[in-house]
């Protein structure tokens, strides 16, 4: 048995369609992030199978992700901030009653 | 032709990786998905140092593993009793989640086999040393990132910066 991309891309596949899943389904704010944070993580992977596969003696896709990994870090303090704020003004971080600044 | 440990390490992780990022979204306690997520991101990190990226994986568990779930455990912490579960998905919302993922899933699935199924083992690379990566990181040449990696170092500083006025008690 030998391992192909098929092999990689699967597994990273199925874990972003979990974080579709979560994202549409998920109410509270902060499970929407680890939804999203799936997401990234998938991608990721994919940018360093083919970066591998294909190329193996670039590296491109490996700083690709390297940067991702920095961006989604900065991403993830700032969006808790956000919520966390969000929460000290409204006791809640459910999305479906936060329409505050919705008009 | 790959030895049998490292086929048993990839079924291992590529188990852990579907069944715990499943459970991540499913569970409706919100800080057993935060564990959930941390399993998943250590799973990608074993795929990083499989595919001999060794410092991305590093990098992988020192920013996710290290970072980022302890601010999403301080932030559910913060927001919500640890006892509390989320209320029961409606039928509906659970419809349209599953349309969404499995019309994904069948899409993304049905073009990655058709097109990749069998393309490409796993070609022979010599191991990145820490040298190439400083190399490639901080040189203004062809195949180097001194750019990104400031324009980086200007986000983050923006980023803390952002964090404390938002988050600033007034």
């Amino acid at each position: 048995m030998e391992f192909t991309v098929i092999y990689y891309l699967i597994p990273a596949l199925i874990m972003f369609c979990c974080g579709v899943y979560g994202f549409i389904t998920r109410k509270n704010m902060i499970a929407m992030l680890i939804s999203l944070e799936l997401m990234l993580n998938a991608v990721d992977i994919n940018f360093v199978v083919f970066n591998r596969y294909l190329y193996p003696e670039a590296m491109e896709g490996m700083f690709f992700t390297l940067f991702a990994i920095a961006i989604a870090a900065a991403e993830t303090a700032l969006a808790i901030a956000i919520i966390i704020n969000i929460f000290r003004s409204n006791k809640t971080v459910d999305v479906r009653t936060l329409n505050e600044m919705k008009f | 032709m790959e030895s049998v440990g490292s086929i048993i390490l990839y079924f291992v992780v590529a188990l852990s990786m579907i069944v715990f990022s499943v459970l991540a979204v499913t569970t409706r306690k919100i800080l057993r998905a935060a564990t959930y997520l941390l399993f998943t991101l250590f799973a990608a990190a074993v795929v990083y140092f499989m595919l001999d990226y060794e410092f991305l994986g590093a990098v992988q568990i020192a920013v996710y593993a290290g970072g980022i779930v302890v601010l999403f455990v301080f932030s559910i912490l913060l927001t919500s009793r640890p006892g509390d579960n989320s209320e029961r998905l409606t039928s509906r919302s659970k419809a349209l989640g599953f349309v969404g993922a499995l019309g994904m899933l069948g899409l993304a699935g049905w073009a990655l086999v058709s097109r990749c199924a069998n393309f490409a083992s796993l070609p022979a690379m010599e191991s990145l040393t820490m040298s190439d990566l400083g190399t490639a990181l901080m040189g203004t040449g062809e195949n180097q990132y001194l750019l990104p990696f400031e324009a980086v170092s200007v986000l983050l500083l923006a980023c803390i910066i952002g964090g404390v006025v938002v988050a600033r008690k007034r």
